[in-house]
């Protein structure tokens, strides 16, 4: 084996003492990508798991693929389909045009093709500013570079509108990686969702380019609103004269963030994170259960002026980014509560959120991201009772 | 401790900034930094409160009743504060209206209470009005170096003066409307107590908590 060799060549260069003992966490990250990491816990308890870290970041960007591949499907269909109104124009077009590809929005390789054109510059940003910000912060602070941000990059990078501009990737990423994560001492100590925050921040930024009519397909002069919005407006009734359906809106061929609209890729990426017991399924089940009470509960009440009380909650489920953050956020298990009944709690709060801000606050027609960071918030006192309460039915059982 | 005039002055500008070591008076540092000028005249007018204040209230120390000296403070600095309300609304009217409410609640500002209480009961007046402005300085300072950020980067111009040209303008720059709203401060703040904790370490507060390492072999 070559490489190991030269692994174990380089080694005690960066080893303590070495020449280039402050860069040990670099290597530490080369190294630990190519092969399982050799560090073992020293002191007791010893729990053997196969499923370290790096296993389960792994698995849940295995478990991204299919909302990626949805997603370059979506965009791609999205803007080809625009395309045949619009004058076609720009970069992307032009090596298009090279390839010999074409624009036909019923040529699924043709669409994926034009996806990629949009998520490659917005995934690459990501990964390459958000990746100088965990090298930096690590080789300061001696610890080592962590898989989890892969994961991070890859739910920022399909988290956003596929008009973004780069410096704005850019500029959300690091601030979710600096404000979310590092300064609170990094992956695993991070008590928000660090892709979430760099989200939030650019959705108060820079609204204009985070919501609205004309971000979703990244094609000038085209105005597509998001199914949420025109429920907002209208009802969800009137997303039939739109052209969307509960079938289209449920495999993904609607205006949204990049990788946020088919919600079954996002239950095909469920089943594999439930499977491999990487999400807990009481958060789910949680979240669940508060979306659809809530919003059961408020077709129930019922209002003349405000039309989405009365959309079911199979809707919900469907439209904006509800599926996406219940498979990818909601499980999240550093940020999320860490007792079992907790949560159930924690889910149900996030479900709740969710109806509460799409339905009753006029100013946001989507709510996952807010609702999440608002649950992420709440996690530790979440915790706090659970435990405290199991306190005192303890004690009180054994006084 | 002993402090010379000049440290008097001097200290609350980094040493014991009252609003990055003390963490005292955040509310109105929030809600008047999104414009400079704004900014400027609150500390302005904040310093003027916090000297004269320290000043009347070292003058009375010793008739000041122990029982009731709280409420002689307030009604000291709310006297000032209405007199700086006044000067505004006559000489700077636009800008007092912008700070609409926050020149009366310098009142309750936590930095004059803070040194009326720690630093005025105690010492001689003149120390007392040094102090007082020293505090003032240290919170203006900040505030403008939060309405400096605040409005370059949020709205593109400096005391209203357009230095980035914006792209509603039909220049290059699109403002950050976040730092617009008041919660930007927080985020801002929290990054300069960072940066001056990382240049002078012995502010950094000691940890509530302590990790345990356990004994491995």
């Amino acid at each position: 084996m070559g490489l190991r060799n030269f692994f174990e060549r380089i080694e005690p260069h960066f080893e303590k003492g070495g020449k280039y003992e402050r860069y040990f966490p670099i290597y530490e990250m080369v190294e630990s990508l190519v092969y399982t990491p050799k560090t073992v816990t020293t002191a007791a308890p010893h729990a053997r798991s196969y499923v370290d870290m790096k296993r389960i970041m792994t698995y849940v960007v295995l478990a991204t693929i299919p909302c990626i591949i949805m997603g370059l499907y979506n965009v791609g269909l999205q803007v080809n389909s625009a395309y045949e109104t619009i004058p076609v124009s720009g970069w992307r077009a032009a090596i298009i045009d090279f390839v010999g590809i074409g624009f036909n929005a019923a040529n699924p390789l043709a669409n994926i093709a034009h996806g990629l054109m949009y998520f490659i510059p917005i995934y690459l940003t990501t990964l390459v500013v958000g990746g100088i910000w965990e090298v930096l912060f690590a080789t300061v602070r001696r610890h080592e570079v962590n898989e989890g941000f892969l994961v991070s990059s890859m739910l920022f990078a399909l988290i956003l509108p596929p008009a973004t501009p780069l410096w704005q990737v850019a500029l959300g990423i690091s601030f979710g990686v600096v404000i979310g994560k590092e300064v609170f001492g990094g992956t695993g100590k991070n008590f928000l969702n660090p892709a979430l925050t760099g989200r939030a921040f650019l959705y108060f930024a820079y609204p204009a380019y985070m919501s609205g009519d004309t971000v979703w397909t990244p094609v000038d002069g085209f105005s597509g609103a998001t199914a949420l919005s025109v429920s907002a407006s209208e009802g969800y009734q009137a997303l039939a004269a739109n052209g969307v359906n509960w079938m289209n809106s449920f495999v993904g061929t609607i205006q949204g963030s990049i990788g946020e609209t088919s919600a079954l890729a996002c239950l095909i990426g469920l089943a594999f994170l439930l499977i491999t017991k990487i999400a807990n399924w009481r958060l789910v089940v949680g979240c669940m259960a508060g979306m659809v009470g809530f919003s059961l509960l408020l077709n129930m009440i019922g209002s003349e002026t405000n039309p989405m009380f009365a959309m079911p909650w199979y809707w919900h489920f469907v439209v904006g980014g509800f599926a996406f953050g219940l498979v990818f956020m909601v499980t999240e298990p550093v940020s999320a509560s860490h007792t079992n009944v907790g949560r159930y709690i924690y889910g149900a709060l996030i479900g709740f959120m969710v109806v509460m801000i799409r339905v009753i606050n006029p100013a946001f027609p989507e709510g996952m991201m807010l609702a999440i960071l608002f649950g992420n918030v709440f996690a530790p006192l979440i915790d706090y009772f659970v435990v405290q309460a199991n306190i005192k039915r303890r004690a009180r059982r054994n006084a | 401790m002993a402090q010379t005039k000049k440290t008097l002055l001097t200290q609350p500008l980094v040493d014991n900034n009252p609003i990055t070591l003390q963490v005292l008076g955040i509310c109105s540092a929030l809600a008047v930094t999104s414009s400079l000028q704004v900014a400027l005249v609150m500390a302005l007018a904040v310093t003027a409160v916090t000297g004269f204040a320290s000043m009347f209230i070292s003058v009375l120390r010793n008739q000041i009743p122990g029982s009731i000296r709280i409420i002689v403070q307030m009604v000291i600095i709310a006297s000032l504060v209405i007199i700086v309300d006044q000067v505004l609304k006559a000489y700077a009217y636009d800008v007092s209206k912008t700070l609409s409410v926050f020149v009366g609640l310098i009142i309750t500002n936590c930095i004059v209470m803070g040194r009326a209480e720690a630093f005025a009961m105690k010492n001689p007046p003149i120390d007392s009005f040094i102090d007082g402005v020293g505090n003032g300085l240290g919170y203006g300072a900040l505030l403008l170096v939060v309405g400096f950020i605040r409005e370059l980067f949020g709205a593109g111009s400096l005391f209203g003066i357009t230095i980035f040209e914006t792209v509603n303008n039909g220049g290059w720059y699109v403002p950050n409307g976040m730092l617009l709203l008041p919660p930007s401060a927080f985020f801002i703040i929290g990054l300069l107590i960072w940066a001056i904790r990382s240049w002078k370490p012995k502010q950094v507060e000691e940890r509530e908590y302590k990790i345990q390492t356990v004994e491995g072999h």
